[in-house]
Order: structure tokens, then C-alpha cells, then sequence
């Protein structure tokens, strides 16, 4: 045992001759030979972001080889920055929630109703902009509230809420604007604030809007909240295991109230950016946003189980459905292969997702 | 493992394939049409008529459309693809005539011949030209066909109308209060409904201009209004929808329908009985005249002016004093 004992050992006795055959080496370690493949495999679970980022590449790749003249222009992939714009900010609202094992149905819907508020308020009503605009985004926040308070008070599954309030919080949106649309002279005469981040800048032949901006403003920020913030690792923490978060000393009630508020928040913000977008106020806005926004997540490598995922990836996901349905467009195809495309990119994101968990096996 | 990597690389494989085998002809410059959906027959024929013409004069047609009607943001995204494609002119037939306006006049402004099909924008000057029926004379016929069939009973009678969608498009009102001033019934805002507008109107609701809408429609109307005279529906499907649901509840016998779009299943109805009458329009004409002009801008830069490419009432019970055409004749004419 000792190593002193190593040069005098003692002539072995009767009972320890039968260990004369057995190997004397130090306790040592299986050297396990790893496949390429698995080598892979803990690559990319150390560095989830890489697989989106490869994705994009190759969407890239796709696009500029089925139209090489149009496809890798700066005004089309302006174009593309701006369509991904109002998703990339629903998504990084909806990567909160998927961080801690949730979901948010209703984030589409808090976007318009938001919208609605301030275009109403400001515009119709003649409220000045600057009680308007805040009343807008404070109804973002009361309908994050609702939502977290049902998840967190009555421990309800948070696809249960949210499809619960994505029918209330329709159907109030619908009752308030009277399914009016508003049109853009009179917001440009009465609150043009609210179509402040449709402003564009040309730079060369791109023209980015300023919603572009304030999404990459935005990801900074929650991305800095997320990864250099107590707040943000409890975030994961509640997502990978509330029970051991729990237990660590973390609120975790608190955690998930305030992710469903600030997700409110942020969608209310999307609803300012949509108003820039689109120029005017339309309540049936946002159908698709939902699913959409959940889609830009799911692509960008965070888990539906919680407790991984990023911002990055989440903006990256929503680029990837941007130039995806590019090319798939200026390829000359129908519409549905768009549709097509985005389903099969789900379908291999949530697979890859599952295979890099599985790292240990 | 290797199995997942198998089915992700051969769907790669498949995209590369699949959109290089099918690279655009860089024939000739690129003509858009957008329009509300791809299932109602009625786009269904726009689009086969605009592709037809379109290679008939050497141009690339781009056919794009919403995924409802209603929805906004489909051919909003569908406007800025065609920009970056570089189209030359855009048909459009918008479903919310309002929102879209920002985002035609940014395509406008870039150059891009806009002309708007059946669906008129609001303002009508918003785009640079609108071919479509006279929406409002279409229902003015079948109001006054609708009249004049009813006699005296025009008075009492209880009508319901089957609309479009609760964002109220041109469309939608133009029919509408066409109808109603047909019938006599004065409107009070002409460019909105409502039940208030009459008494006589005695049920009212959305389809979104769909078959199943039609029916959902009738049977919510049919329960807070159980007696219905007359029924006035935004398009076929609607109509048809709506008979469907008359029929489930018994009340079919003598109820007078009519409706707007004039499709070959429409005529069958209208010839069958089960729709009275019913004004005919021509999308393959706004297609085709909409890609015409198209070109004549592209070889000339002569923006072409609004066009009315007609609405003719067709129903085998003609009332005097109404102009109207057999279903004959409309099977002739018809598209679908």
C-alpha cells in the first residue's frame, strides 16, 4: 500500500501467494477510444451554438447557389435582416421561457394587442406618445404577469396557460380595436414615435431598419443578463433542475414570474418594432408569430427541456428562417416549399438537440 | 449515430438537388402576383390565367400568396421578396386594404409597377391602377334581383348576411351595401356594415369567404334567428356553406340566395337551384389584362388606368328591369 514499503516487502505468506498472478499496476483510468463521431458529439455539447452557425452557412451556401446575381446582394440580405427582425425579438422573449422548461403561446398575441394599445391610445384617442407608448409596453407586462402568475400560483403547465391566454388575450384584442386597422397617415400625423424603428439606413445598397438595431441591442443586453448575471444562471438552473435549484436556495417561483414579465415586456417592445415594420397597426397581425418565434428557437439549438440555449443561437435560428425562405424564393419555387424547408430544419434541429444531450452513452 | 448523420446530409443533398434542378428561366422580367389565398378557386384561376399570359409574353411569373385571408403579413413578406427578385410589376389582391398600403408604396417608390386585382386598396390611389369588378354594382344587381323576385314580400322579409371578415376590406363593404341599396334598404356608412344598419337584417356574421365558414356562419345565425327570407353571401363558397347549413336545420324551402363570383360551381348552384342568382366576375381577364399592362410598362413606362373588367348577373328567373344573363351563358363564362 505505502510506498515504503515498497523495497522491503516482506516475503508474501501462504493466503497472498494466490495474488502473485495478479496485475501490481496502479489504479488506472480505461482509455476509451472515441469515434469521430463522438468526439462530435462533446464538441458540440460544450458548444451548442456551432450547429445553427454551420446551418446558416450552409443556408448561405444554398442561397447564393440557386441565384447567384440576387441572392447575395446587400438589399436582399437587408431584406431578409428586416423580415427576421420581428421574430428575432419575439425569439429572444420566447428563449427565456424555453430556458426554464416553459413555453409561450402567447407571445404573437401580446405583440398586437401591445401595438393596439399604443396605436389606439396615441393615435386615435389623442393620448400624448410619451403616456401612450409606456401604457402599450405596461400592457405587455400585465399580460407576462398574468401568465407567470398561473404557471408560478396554480403550478400550471406553461403550454396550458399560454394557450389559455393566447384565446383571452386574442380575443381582448379583437374586442379593443374593433378589427380596425389603423393606417399609416394618421399615425405619421398624430404619434410618429410609434413608427420610429421603421426609420431605414442605406448603407450601400442595404437598407436596414432601425428595428434591426434595437434587436441586436436587445440581444446584448439579455445576452449579457443571461451569461454575466446571478439572475441569469438561476434562469438555467431553474430550467435544467427546478428541485436542485430549489433546493440550492434559489426562488425559483420568483425566477419564473419574472421570465414570463420580462417576455411580456420584450414582445410589447416587438409590437413598437411591428408598428415601424409593417407602417401600419393591423389587429390581425402576428398569426404566425408564435409559432414562428418558437421555431427561430428551436433552430438555434436551445432545449425544449430547459436549461440550454442562448441568444446567439436563438438569433441565428431566426436568420436561418429568414434566408431559408429566401432562397427557397428566389428559386423561383412555390411558397409551401418554404414551408416545407422550415418544417425539415425543425425536425433536424430537435433530433441533433436530443443526440447532443445523450453525450454520456 | 451515423444513421442521423446519413438523414441530415441526404436532406441537405435533397435542398441542393431540388433547388438546383429548378433554377429560375432567366427568361424574361419578373411579373408578381399576390394574392389572399391559394384555396379559394377563385385565386386558384387568377393564378393559372396570370401564369398563362405571363409566358405568353415572354415575362417570368412569381406567384405568391397568404396563408388566409387576412393575413397581412404573408403579403407583406411576399412584396419585399419580389423587390429583392427584382420584379418589374406586381398584381395584387390585398387582404387587408389598409395595412398593406406602407409597403406598396415603398415597392412604388422603388420603381415597381403596382396594379391591384379585384380587391381595390384604400385609398383607391394607392396603387397605380386597380382592375376589378365594380364590387359595389355586383351586389347592387343581386339586391335588386333579390327585390324584385320577393315582389311585396320585399318589405318583411328577414335577411342574413354571410360577410367576409371582421377587418371589414373594400370588398367586403362594397358587396355589402351594394346589396343593401339594391334591395332598398338605405345604408347608413358606406364603408361599413352592421346589423344596425336594418331591422330587416336579422343575422350577421364572418366566413372568411370559405365553404366551412359559410356554414359555421349560418348555423350561429340560425340560432338567435331561426326564420330567414333571405340570404346574401360575400362569394360561392360562403353561399354554399350557408345552404348547407339552412338544409342540416330544415329551413332550405324558400329562402332566396345570392351571392357574388360567378365560378362554373357557382352557375351549377345557381342552375341547381340552390343559389338564386349570382353576379359573375372575370379573374382570368384581371390576370391577363393586369400582366398586359405589366408588359406595355416594361416596354413603354406607360402606367395603365383602372379598369372594370365587368360584373354580369347570371340566374335563370330574370326579374324585369334587372339585366341579367342564363346560366348557359355563365357556363360559358365561367372560370373554375
Amino acid at each position: 500500500m505505502s510506498e515504503a514499503s515498497q523495497g522491503q516487502r516482506p516475503a508474501p505468506q501462504d493466503f497472498e501467494r494466490a495474488l502473485a498472478a495478479a496485475s501490481s499496476a496502479q489504479a488506472s483510468f480505461e482509455e476509451e477510444h472515441l469515434s469521430p463521431i463522438k468526439r462530435t458529439q462533446r464538441f458540440l455539447h460544450a458548444y451548442p451554438t456551432v450547429v445553427p452557425f454551420v446551418v446558416l452557412l450552409l443556408g448561405l451556401l444554398l442561397g447564393v447557389t440557386v441565384n447567384f446575381d440576387r441572392f447575395a446582394t446587400g438589399s436582399n440580405l437587408s431584406t431578409v435582416l428586416t423580415q427576421v427582425t420581428i421574430i428575432g425579438i419575439l425569439g429572444i422573449a420566447q428563449t427565456l421561457v424555453i430556458l426554464t422548461a416553459g413555453i409561450d403561446l402567447s407571445v404573437g398575441v401580446i405583440m398586437v394587442i401591445s401595438s393596439v394599445v399604443m396605436g389606439r391610445l396615441g393615435v386615435l384617442d389623442g393620448v400624448p406618445v410619451i403616456i401612450a407608448f409606456p401604457l402599450g409596453l405596461l400592457c405587455g407586462v400585465a399580460c407576462g404577469y398574468l401568465n407567470g402568475t398561473l404557471v408560478t400560483r396554480l403550478q400550471m403547465p406553461p403550454f396550458i396557460v399560454t394557450l389559455g391566454t393566447l384565446s383571452i388575450i386574442g380575443s381582448l384584442n379583437t374586442f379593443y380595436s374593433q378589427s380596425e386597422t389603423i393606417r399609416e397617415q394618421d399615425i405619421e400625423a398624430q404619434a410618429p414615435f410609434l413608427q420610429l424603428m421603421g426609420i431605414p439606413f442605406e448603407i450601400g445598397g442595404a437598407r436596414i431598419i432601425l428595428g434591426s438595431f434595437l434587436l441586436i441591442v436587445l440581444a446584448v443586453i439579455v445576452w449579457y443578463v443571461l451569461n454575466r448575471t446571478a439572475y441569469g444562471r438561476h434562469i438555467y438552473a431553474t430550467g435544467d433542475d427546478p428541485e436542485a435549484a430549489r433546493l440550492a436556495g434559489i426562488n425559483t417561483d420568483h425566477i419564473l414570474l419574472s421570465v414570463y414579465v420580462l417576455a411580456g415586456l420584450i414582445s410589447a417592445i416587438a409590437g413598437w418594432a411591428l408598428i415601424g415594420r409593417i407602417g401600419a397597426i393591423s389587429p390581425t397581425a402576428g398569426e404566425n408569430a408564435n409559432l414562428d418565434s418558437i421555431t427561430a428557437v428551436v433552430i438555434g439549438g436551445t432545449s425544449l427541456f430547459g436549461g440550454r440555449g442562448s441568444i446567439v443561437g436563438t438569433l441565428i435560428g431566426a436568420l436561418i428562417v429568414g434566408v431559408f425562405r429566401s432562397a427557397v424564393s428566389l428559386a423561383g419555387l412555390d411558397v409551401l416549399w418554404q414551408e416545407f424547408a422550415i418544417g425539415v430544419l425543425i425536425i433536424v434541429a430537435v433530433a441533433l438537440d436530443q443526440w447532443i444531450r445523450r453525450v454520456s452513452k | 449515430m451515423s444513421k442521423k448523420l446519413a438523414i441530415l446530409s441526404s436532406v441537405a443533398a435533397a435542398a441542393l438537388a431540388l433547388a438546383l434542378t429548378s433554377a429560375p428561366a432567366s427568361a424574361g422580367d419578373i411579373v408578381g402576383l399576390i394574392t389572399k389565398t391559394n384555396t379559394n378557386p377563385f385565386f386558384v384561376k387568377m393564378k393559372e390565367g396570370f401564369e398563362a399570359k405571363a409566358k405568353e409574353l415572354g415575362l417570368t411569373p412569381q406567384a405568391y400568396a397568404g396563408k388566409a385571408d387576412g393575413d397581412n403579413d404573408g403579403q407583406v413578406a411576399a412584396i419585399e421578396a419580389l423587390m429583392a427578385a427584382g420584379a418589374k410589376g406586381i398584381l395584387l389582391v390585398p387582404s387587408d386594404s389598409t395595412a398593406i398600403v406602407p409597403t406598396v408604396e415603398k415597392a412604388r417608390k422603388a420603381g415597381i409597377l403596382v396594379i391591384t386585382l379585384d380587391t381595390p386598396l384604400d385609398p383607391i390611389t394607392a396603387a397605380d391602377a386597380n382592375f376589378a369588378t365594380d364590387n359595389f354594382k355586383a351586389g347592387l344587381l343581386i339586391g335588386q334581383w333579390a327585390k324584385g323576385t320577393l315582389g311585396d314580400k320585399a318589405t318583411s322579409a328577414k335577411i342574413a348576411t354571410l360577410d367576409l371578415s371582421p377587418n371589414e376590406p373594400t370588398v367586403d363593404y362594397l358587396r355589402h351595401n351594394g346589396f343593401l341599396t339594391g334591395f332598398g334598404i338605405p345604408v347608413k356608412d358606406p364603408k361599413h356594415y352592421a346589423m344596425s344598419d336594418s331591422a330587416q337584417i336579422v343575422g350577421s356574421d364572418v366566413t372568411l369567404g370559405s365553404d366551412e365558414g359559410g356554414r359555421q356562419a349560418m348555423e350561429k345565425i340560425l340560432q338567435k334567428a331561426p326564420e330567414i327570407t333571405v340570404v346574401y353571401a360575400i362569394n360561392e363558397p360562403a353561399a354554399d356553406g350557408g345552404y348547407a347549413a339552412l338544409k342540416a336545420a330544415g329551413k332550405e324551402k324558400g329562402v332566396v340566395v345570392v351571392a357574388v363570383d360567378g365560378g362554373c360551381f357557382g352557375v351549377k348552384a345557381v342552375k341547381s337551384g340552390v343559389i338564386g342568382a349570382t353576379s359573375q366576375q372575370y379573374p382570368l381577364l384581371m390576370a391577363s389584362k393586369g400582366v398586359e399592362a405589366v408588359a406595355e410598362f416594361i416596354k413603354t413606362g406607360k402606367k395603365p388606368e383602372s379598369i372594370d373588367t365587368g360584373e354580369q348577373l347570371v340566374t335563370d328567373h330574370p326579374v324585369p328591369g334587372v339585366p341579367s344573363i342564363t346560366t348557359d351563358e355563365g357556363m360559358k363564362l365561367c372560370w373554375g
